[in-house]
């Protein structure tokens, strides 16, 4: 397997970033990750994961889908389509990976949203096996194996050296384009390390976590259940687990008058907020527990129903240490759990 | 880069007929003459002012015609008071068409109809009914029951005299919530008019008006011995993309704007009720 030894990897990234944009999750603080574009000296973070999900690289927080010149009566409109630079995102955990596979379920169905697939056909992902899941994860629920994770290109690290095993065409391609930084090497190594890292895994406190109680085929019986009420009652609405979420993908459109021109936006949106669904004749969902119960029943049932069993959640964790009332979809989960 | 369903085209509205005191009809042209694209019965379009909103609008002309596109709006949030404050000549965006539409050329060919409608609910209704009108060989009876608050809240009052009621091959029913100086017709709500009509059960029901109308409109079609999956009608919720991305408005795992917005009761039926 080819590989480059620990001391070089700075130089690898320097080498990437020569010819494309390179992004890699750095320390903002201790424990605090985030995907910055690469400038050469950068250190690779040790954290395991990044506090923001890598959704932002193919579906940003806020994007301008168009300008329109208004001008008495008349509208022109302005496509300012523009196609993206290729770049590679170094690092992705195994379960960010999962959700772009989700994401696209949505945007690569048609119509197809061309925003999204331009991002996506110009980006290479490099994912990052994991070597020491924490205890907030529970990937392997859905099916996940964080040793082995997807993406164009999967990284293995044994403590010494970096090993490249290319899963798409694109990554053959990346791999190719750094070929000559690489070196063969010896991964009987990372055997040992894999096993270590399932063992840790069986031991998590959500390793035993099921999806049996739920998918497309259990929608009205979870709807209707007694439980939302209890669940969602300390729920303040503030969006955090939308937004911090590798899967959540709600989004609104707002225009905004630059005094020269309207600049229509998408911005993400929260089916957690009160005027998510707000019309001016009426509101379909006026309580918290009624958008509370949207957004678990969108990952736990109805994203499986339509999408042959898949679901919405790639078991991140990430809801579960940034809830401001430690809600979760693991809570939602074991509450609704039939026994 | 291929279009993209999220920019959207240019219309120019080219006449605006006040229905009623808070319902105003826009007919659309493209730029060039013409419509800007086709579209089924029952079938949708975005319609925007950029800097004010976007909305989803059923288009209440037929698809039959074919010189342009009308929207019946009624006036009650920003966007819409901005639309009513247009004049003609004035360009919106458009984009569409989107969701699903009767099924003029399927289930419902060869069929006795009867429509129900209340309110601004005729807007969608009305593209079916002249397109029925249109292909007339194609269907059974056609009854139209439509009822408003007055005789003044009736949308397209002048189209239904002037050329439903005295279409032979229709019959047209209407009625207003309370009694008028100078309306001499029925009094009464629809769901009420509905049961006293007593239509055959033979025929299939397409019904739009607000909710609670609704409600027991198929309240009182059930006591009458029609079954849900006879009775067809469409929805409407908060949109954004109109595409089944923006995560809006589903009811369960439908989205209404594209897996909709027409529905049968006996399809709503095993969604859950959060509409």
């Amino acid at each position: 397997m080819l590989k480059i030894s620990a001391a070089k990897l700075n130089d690898l990234f320097d080498a990437i970033s020569a010819k494309q944009t390179l992004y890699i999750p750095v320390d903002r603080e201790p424990n605090a990750a985030e995907f910055k574009k690469y400038e050469s000296g950068m250190k690779l973070s040790a954290s395991l994961n990044t506090i923001r999900s890598a959704k932002d690289f193919f579906f940003p927080q806020t994007e301008n889908l168009a300008d329109f010149k208004m001008n008495g009566k008349n509208i022109e409109v302005k496509d300012i389509r523009e196609e993206s630079e290729d770049f590679v995102i170094f690092g992705v955990r195994a379960c960010d990976a999962r959700s772009f596979g989700i994401l696209d379920k949505v945007f690569l169905s048609e119509p197809v949203d061309s925003f999204y697939k331009n991002r996506r056909d110009h980006g290479t992902v490099v994912t990052m096996a994991c070597t020491r899941p924490s205890e907030t994860c529970f990937c392997t629920t859905f099916g996940i194996d964080p040793t082995v994770p997807e993406g164009d290109c999967a990284v293995f690290f044994d403590g010494e050296n970096y090993f490249f095993l290319d899963r798409t065409e694109k990554g053959t391609k990346f791999v190719e384009s750094i070929s000559d930084m690489l070196e063969e090497g010896d991964a009987s190594k990372l055997a040992e390390v894999q096993e270590n890292a399932r063992n840790i895994m069986k031991k998590l406190p959500l390793a035993n976590l099921s999806t049996d109680s739920f998918g497309g085929d259990k929608l009205n019986e979870l709807f209707d259940s007694d439980k939302w009420a209890d669940l969602s009652e300390a729920c303040i609405g503030c969006g955090t687990c939308t937004f911090v979420c590798p899967t959540c993908q709600c989004y609104d459109i707002r225009d905004f008058n630059t005094g020269r021109e309207i600049k229509r936006f998408r911005c993400w949106d929260s089916c957690m907020y009160s005027d998510f669904t707000k019309m001016a004749h009426g509101n379909p969902r006026t309580s918290q527990l009624e958008r509370f119960r949207q957004r678990f029943m969108h990952k736990l049932v109805y994203f499986p129903a339509n999408n042959d069993g898949e679901f919405g959640c790639v078991g991140c964790g990430r809801c579960l240490s940034k809830c401001p009332i430690s809600m979760n979809i693991v809570k939602v989960m074991k509450a609704l759990e039939v026994k | 880069m291929n279009n993209d369903t999220l920019i959207p085209l240019i219309g120019v509205v080219t006449d605006i007929r006040q229905d009623t005191p808070d319902v105003k009809t826009f007919r659309v042209n493209a730029l060039d003459g013409g419509k800007v694209f086709e579209h089924m019965p029952g079938q949708c379009a975005m319609l925007s002012i950029p800097g004010v909103g976007e909305g989803m609008f059923s288009i209440t002309s037929s698809p039959t015609n074919k010189e342009f596109m009308e929207f019946s709006i009624k006036k009650c949030g920003c966007l819409t008071t901005w639309l009513h404050a247009m004049d003609v000549g004035q360009q919106i965006t458009i984009r569409g068409p989107y969701g699903n539409y009767f099924p003029v050329e399927t289930d419902l060919k060869g069929k006795d109809l009867l429509f129900i409608a209340g309110g601004i609910g005729l807007a969608p209704l009305r593209s079916v009914i002249n397109y029925v009108r249109d292909n007339r060989a194609n269907y059974g009876d056609v009854q139209i029951v439509y009822g408003s608050r007055s005789k003044d809240d009736l949308v397209d009052y002048q189209e239904i005299i002037d050329e439903w009621t005295a279409d032979p091959n229709i019959q047209v029913n209407l009625t207003i919530d309370n009694p008028q100086d100078d309306w001499d017709g029925h009094v009464g709500f629809v769901p009420n008019y509905v049961k006293e009509l007593n239509p055959s059960t033979n025929k299939t029901v397409l019904v739009c008006g607000p909710p609670i109308m609704i409600k027991f409109t198929l309240a009182g079609l059930k006591e009458l011995g029609f079954t849900e999956t006879q009775v067809y009608t469409t929805m409407e919720l908060r949109m954004k993309c109109g595409v089944g991305k923006c995560g809006r408005c589903n009811i369960g795992n439908k989205y209404v704007c594209k897996d909709g917005p027409v529905f049968r009761f006996d399809q709503l039926d095993e969604l859950p009720d959060e509409y």
